[in-house]
């Protein structure tokens, strides 16, 4: 048996060879579904684990909390609408929740920023030391402000590459320069190191860090006094998450009086309930190019099965003189099963090359980053494989009941 | 001696539409080991019909077959096809050789079914080309033989496996006279090797090669009479 199903192989492919366009516009269905599914199954892969990589510059085991929505009369205010968080809020979270390792707290608004005669509207953020080890947080010059300046109210700066860029001459040192913000001089004496684009594609190096009661009373003109933007946290552990949401809730309703049929005024989320919602979308998208893929190899399928038809009725005589010699039933079946297999099998083949080649070139075009697994290249051949089995069916068994007298005399 | 072929009333009945075609109408027929057989009759006649259920293609739809003590009427399709395989060597009038394959490969092909090793299909089939004398011709394509060659690779292929019997269906129908004469010299030659052989034709030139004629007409045996008394391996 394994000789014959070697010269069968051997059978096929010269009788393939013989038709080389008809067999290569056969195959090109299959080489066109398969190296779609390969280059979007590595465009796909490649871009998880760009968002992967973005979600893990938030920090590590990271959670936030938002003032939530303020309802006056009925009428609803939007997210982060109301100023239901201060900074007793976070201190408090931290003494009374142990698997806390730190709480921070940040402030926000856009202002613009001067040095010199360069100017530029970025992201101020008033914020506790803590934040910046919550956020991971690292500098490529100077470093972090202290509590020191905190409790001071100290007119210091730290700030990111896009402000660098900016407001500086290539070549000037950052560290030491004196900016203003809102006409407020401030020191700079850091500089961040960069983070690139959030899992929300805004740019997190275009901030400006300087400490919270500075933001508050010089810079913001905050009506109340000790309101937060929002909350930061984070545990030592990942497993410790969803325990410290649950307390943070808890302390944060008691310490707010909400009865229990009032809704959060705040909202807590995660960095992992972050990352579900990217690994979401790109789920969606990778499914969606999925049932592209499969609709053109079922195309392509219907394809190969065509030109088998089309094969056997070209060959019913042949099909007649092999049965009277002694083919047997299944001899004919397996003859054109592994002719459907085959074409099917060099398409996949060449569908894996046009993809793996797709995914490269568009890492080199576009630059979008590419992982070429090797999952989805066994996956895509066995898948090709069986594109041809199931197509070859039907004309394998058209053909294998063929009466030999009558395909003997066919004209 | 022992029948080869023992047909004891057979009849073929075929539905074409709401009609049923009686091709064989109770034919009863015996040929031995060894014999030269010329079958004739007229187109209509049911030869075609009895030259398929001789030659293991079809089932009689009554009465009783044996090839070799074998009953093939109750036979399955596989069974049939190994007997074919094993036991019969078609020549066709249009040779029915596969195109666009060398005439080694095409006097393989039984083999190839009988799940030989490819060298020893090789040796074999050259053998039989060489038989037929076609020897240094093993790798010309269909096309590029003269008619007679290629008749000549169908009767390698028939041979090849060694059957006890060769049916000739107008072997000689497509070929000028040179070569038909080349090619009933062959099988004359398979014949007083030990070969039974069956031929059916019209032209009485053809049967003449036979020693014994059968005539077939309306589904029964109208003649059988020998015509030669040389007889192989008697």
């Amino acid at each position: 048996m394994p000789a014959f199903v070697w010269l069968t192989v051997l059978t096929a492919l010269r009788i393939l060879g013989r038709n080389r366009l008809r067999a290569g516009l056969t195959m090109l269905g299959i080489v066109i579904g398969v190296g779609a599914v390969i280059a979007m199954v590595s465009i796909g892969e490649g871009a998880k684990r760009a968002v992967q990589a973005q979600i893990a510059t938030m920090g590590t085991n990271v959670i936030i909390v938002w003032p939530g929505a303020t309802t006056v009369s009925g009428v609803r205010g939007g997210q982060g609408g109301a100023v239901t968080l201060t900074v007793s809020d976070a201190l408090d979270l931290k003494k009374k929740i142990p698997v806390l390792a730190d709480t921070g707290w940040a402030k926000r608004d856009v202002m613009q920023i001067v040095n010199g005669n360069l100017n530029w509207n970025g992201s101020i953020n008033g914020i506790s030391p803590s934040y910046l080890t919550i956020r991971d947080w690292s500098f490529t010059s100077g470093g972090p402000f202290t509590q020191a300046d905190l409790d001071s109210a100290a007119r210091v700066a730290l700030i990111g590459q896009t402000i660098v860029e900016n407001l500086f001459e290539p070549g000037e040192e950052p560290v030491g320069a004196v900016i203003r913000i809102k006409n407020v001089p401030f020191r700079v004496i850091g500089v961040l190191a960069p983070k690139g684009q959030s899992a929300q594609g805004s740019d997190q190096d275009d901030v400006i860090f300087i400490p919270f009661s500075t933001a508050e009373r010089k810079v913001f003109g905050t009506p109340f006094l000790g309101s937060v933007g929002a909350i930061f946290a984070s545990t030592d552990r990942a497993e410790d998450l969803p325990e410290a949401v649950d307390q943070i809730r808890e302390v944060l309703r008691a310490r707010h009086r909400l009865l229990t049929e009032q809704n959060d005024d705040f909202t807590v989320r995660t960095q992992v309930d972050i990352g579900k919602v990217q690994e979401g979308t790109s789920q969606t998208l990778t499914l969606m190019l999925f049932s592209i893929a499969s609709v053109s190899l079922l195309v392509g399928g219907i394809g190969i099965m065509n030109i088998l038809l089309v094969s056997v009725t070209e060959r019913t005589r042949e099909i007649g003189v092999r049965m009277a010699v002694g083919a047997k039933r299944r001899h004919i079946v397996m003859q054109f099963l592994i002719e459907a297999m085959t074409l099917s099998l060099l398409g996949g083949v060449l569908g894996i090359a046009v993809g793996v080649l797709g995914a490269k070139l568009t890492t080199v075009v576009a630059g979008w980053p590419t992982i070429i697994s090797s999952d989805v290249i066994v996956v895509a051949f066995f898948f090709s494989l069986a594109v041809g089995l199931f197509f070859g069916l039907y004309p394998a068994n058209k053909a294998a009941r063929l009466n030999p007298i009558e395909a003997l005399r066919y004209e | 001696m022992s029948a080869l072929i023992e047909c004891d009333d057979i009849w073929k009945i075929y539905r074409v539409g709401d009609v049923d075609v009686q091709a064989l109408r109770g034919l009863s027929l015996s040929i031995r080991q060894g014999e030269f057989v010329a079958i004739m009759g007229s187109s209509g006649s049911g030869k075609s019909t009895l030259m398929n259920i001789i030659g293991c293609l079809d089932q009689p739809t009554k009465g009783r077959y044996q090839l070799d003590g074998i009953d093939v009427g109750q036979l399955r399709s596989d069974q049939l096809a190994d007997i074919r395989n094993r036991q019969i060597g078609f020549v066709f009038q249009s040779f029915n050789l596969i195109p666009r394959t060398s005439a080694l490969e095409n006097a393989q092909l039984p083999l190839f079914y009988r799940g030989l090793s490819l060298k020893e299909q090789r040796a074999q089939a050259a053998a039989a080309l060489q038989r037929v004398g076609l020897h240094g011709r093993e790798h010309h394509f269909p096309t590029q033989l003269s008619g007679g060659q290629q008749q000549r690779v169908a009767i390698a292929r028939a041979l090849v496996t060694g059957p006890s019997l060769l049916l000739a269906d107008e072997p000689t129908g497509n070929l000028d006279t040179q070569s038909s004469q080349e090619i009933m010299g062959i099988l004359e030659g398979l014949n007083r090797d030990g070969m039974t052989v069956i031929l059916v034709t019209h032209e009485a030139d053809v049967a003449a090669s036979a020693h014994r004629e059968i005539v077939i007409k309306d589904g029964q045996v109208l003649s059988d009479r020998a015509t030669k008394t040389h007889m192989a391996g008697v």
